[in-house]
């Protein structure tokens, strides 16, 4: 048999996280032509840059996926209020570790990527909305804006142009609701992040202080800065159509070499990822399952079989390892790629209690505005967790099912999809395992996850 | 309630920052409670009226927000990561060795206030699980006889100093890789 190569890494926004001799000084982001880009900028139009970025066809590294561009030009110019700029840095969906390292070790490329999206849309001011627990990260991209205010790279007349913009960092509290971008705006306001219901509230229109904003992911702002350099059209060809650019993979779990990866979009297959760049499994274990896209995406079966048609009218028959690494391919399973995080499970571990483990976060994060996912989530979490202490009931699995159906769809913000996929998707993959627990209940599993 | 004159300054710069005065309450609370440790009521109603807004504005923040306090933790504060990539590394098993070596349950605060433990959710470090923090530092792979000697030192006053333990966020100023290419049971 030929072994195929493994597959290479592409690094272009963690192209110098890494390097021992790189720094997240200012002195060391000149030297590697920082700012460079920003210049560039200051020479265009601010609709030239929109014009790029929307050619790039860049999409959304939070978990959406929505192009960024397209984003953009929702923005209501008309109004005449001001415009904001929110760097969403809340890292918060389980799986993703990706930010962390572009803000802890190149701030500047980050702050680059603002301040030109800035200056794009026409901002009067941005905000970086960064996790608490950074509490390092908050420092240093503190210190990295002062540098890069002193070089006249933000704050007034930017590159001695008539174009001010302050950036400033915001830190949350440790509340996962805040990386919805409604949420994450009613709380830069100073208040409990409670979503706000879409329309009339879409940040593009309506959003700080009632003031067109756009909300971007750290990733997707350094993208912007890339989008420049090697020009929209030159970056649509990196990666596959409506999969452009790379992307930062995250993988955790049961691998030999979880970490996080930047690869082209659709460089490899899940397999490839999983066996040739993590150094597969744990010695004598087997796949098990895979969350493909950070804890809220729905769970893939490693012996499922997958077809059906892909957008451009192509079938597909796909095994766990052929799913392709973009945006597509996790999609067209089922599934998602959302915000990148891979989460790997081998053959020991207890489906029931993985999900009790992933019903206790979204029961502890839900913000508790709507009834169903208040309750909904309090629910399947206790149903779980009773399962995993050894008072299962064999109805329990239609029961968790009928409290996930009743979340999906009738909640504000998709924190209630992403609280209902895990426990659809548990039980439509291994509901032998939960039926099992209502006879075995008492057999504690060797590894404990909840 | 009597705050420094380095946090007031800092609190004093905060604010306006900020269009609106309101938008500053998380950042005037972070630094209130860095150094007092928790927002009493007191202490909510004079963040308010820095702020110019009511008392209950600042409370429904503390009572919402799971990094905000209304009692302190203990000096030093541990943070183990409770969600599902951790734990498939055995972050509860972590745990546990945690809370038998400091001698107290997580979510306590032991009763001579040198320790505390919070099983908490995601702390974004998911490819080197399980990850817990002390203060404000990151470590990584804390698991199994790992944790035994990581919990030691912890005891021992003796982690800061310890060749074996760099913390992510020490690890970016001495350059030692932080993703290592190869490790691992």
């Amino acid at each position: 048999m030929i072994k195929k190569n493994t597959p290479q890494e592409r690094r272009i926004i963690l192209k110098h996280a890494d390097d021992p001799k790189y720094s997240n000084k200012i002195g060391c982001y000149l030297k590697n032509d920082g700012y460079s880009m920003l210049k560039k900028a200051f020479k265009m139009k601010p609709e030239e840059i929109g014009e790029e970025v929307l050619k790039s066809g860049v999409r959304g590294r939070g978990g959406a996926g929505f192009p960024a561009g397209m984003k953009w030009k929702f923005l209501d110019r008309k109004s005449g209020k001001p415009i904001y700029l929110i760097c969403n840095a809340d890292e918060s969906e389980p799986g993703t570790f990706k930010d962390r390292q572009i803000m802890h070790k190149d701030p500047h490329q980050l702050i680059e990527g603002m301040m030109i999206a800035a200056y794009a849309i026409g901002a009067k001011q941005a905000f970086i909305y960064i996790r608490a627990e950074f509490f390092k990260g908050a420092h240093i991209l503190e210190e990295a804006i002062a540098e890069a205010k002193e070089k006249n790279f933000c704050g007034d007349k930017i590159l001695g142009s008539s174009y001010s913009c302050d950036l400033v960092v915001h830190r949350g509290a440790g509340a996962y609701i805040c990386g919805e971008e409604t949420g994450l705006i009613e709380s830069l306001e100073g208040k409990r992040p409670n979503p706000r219901i879409k329309p009339p509230y879409f940040p593009a229109v309506l959003g700080l202080y009632q003031c067109p904003t756009i909300v971007n992911n750290v990733e997707t702002l350094c993208n912007v800065k890339h989008v420049l350099e090697i020009g929209g059209e030159e970056f649509a060809k990196i990666g596959k159509p409506n999969n452009t650019g790379t992307r930062i993979w995250c993988v955790s779990g049961q691998v030999q070499k979880p970490g996080y990866y930047e690869f082209e979009c659709g460089a490899l297959t899940l397999g490839e990822m999983i066996y040739d760049v993590c150094g597969g499994l744990l010695p004598g274990r087997t796949l098990k399952a895979v969350i493909p896209g950070g804890s809220s995406s729905k769970i893939l079966r490693a012996d499922e079989r997958f077809s059906g048609k892909l957008k451009d009218g192509s079938d597909f028959d796909w095994g766990i390892e052929d799913i392709p690494l973009d945006f597509d391919g996790p999609a067209s399973v089922g599934s998602m790629s959302g915000s990148g995080g891979i989460i790997i499970m081998d053959d020991t571990v207890d489906m029931v209690e993985a999900m009790a483990n992933i019903n206790a976060f979204y029961a502890h994060e839900s913000c508790g505005q709507c009834t169903p996912c208040r309750e909904g989530s309090l629910w399947m979490k206790k149903i779980t967790k009773r399962m995993c202490e050894g008072d299962a009931r064999h109805e329990d699995a239609d029961l968790l099912l009928s409290v996930a159906n009743q979340i999906e769809g009738r909640t504000i913000c998709a924190f209630g999809e992403a609280a209902a996929w895990p426990t659809q998707s548990f039980i439509a993959k291994f509901r032998n395992e939960f039926e099992e627990k209502a006879k075995n209940g008492k057999n504690k599993p060797s590894l404990q996850l909840i | 309630m009597e705050l420094s004159k380095e946090t007031l300054t800092k609190i004093e710069e905060v604010i306006p920052r900020y269009p609106e005065k309101r938008s500053a309450a998380l950042m005037v609370i972070h630094l209130v409670q860095d150094e007092l440790g928790f927002i009493s009521d007191e202490t909510c109603s004079w963040i308010a009226e820095k702020l110019e807004i009511e008392p209950i504005n600042i409370k429904e923040l503390i009572t919402f927000y799971p990094m905000l306090r209304e009692t302190p933790w203990a000096k030093k504060h541990i943070r183990v990561c409770r969600t599902l990539p951790c734990a498939l590394r055995g972050s509860y098993g972590t745990c546990k060795i945690l809370e038998d070596k400091l001698g107290v349950k997580e979510g306590h605060v032991r009763e001579d206030g040198e320790f505390s433990i919070e099983f908490m959710e995601c702390l974004a470090d998911c490819g080197e699980g399980p990850v817990v923090m002390v203060g404000e530092d990151t470590y990584e792979n804390i698991e199994g006889k790992n944790a035994e000697s990581f919990a030691d030192l912890l005891v021992q006053e003796k982690l800061d100093t310890s060749k074996d333990f760099t913390s992510y966020e020490n690890g970016l100023v001495s350059k030692s890789p932080v993703s290592k290419p190869t490790k691992k049971k």
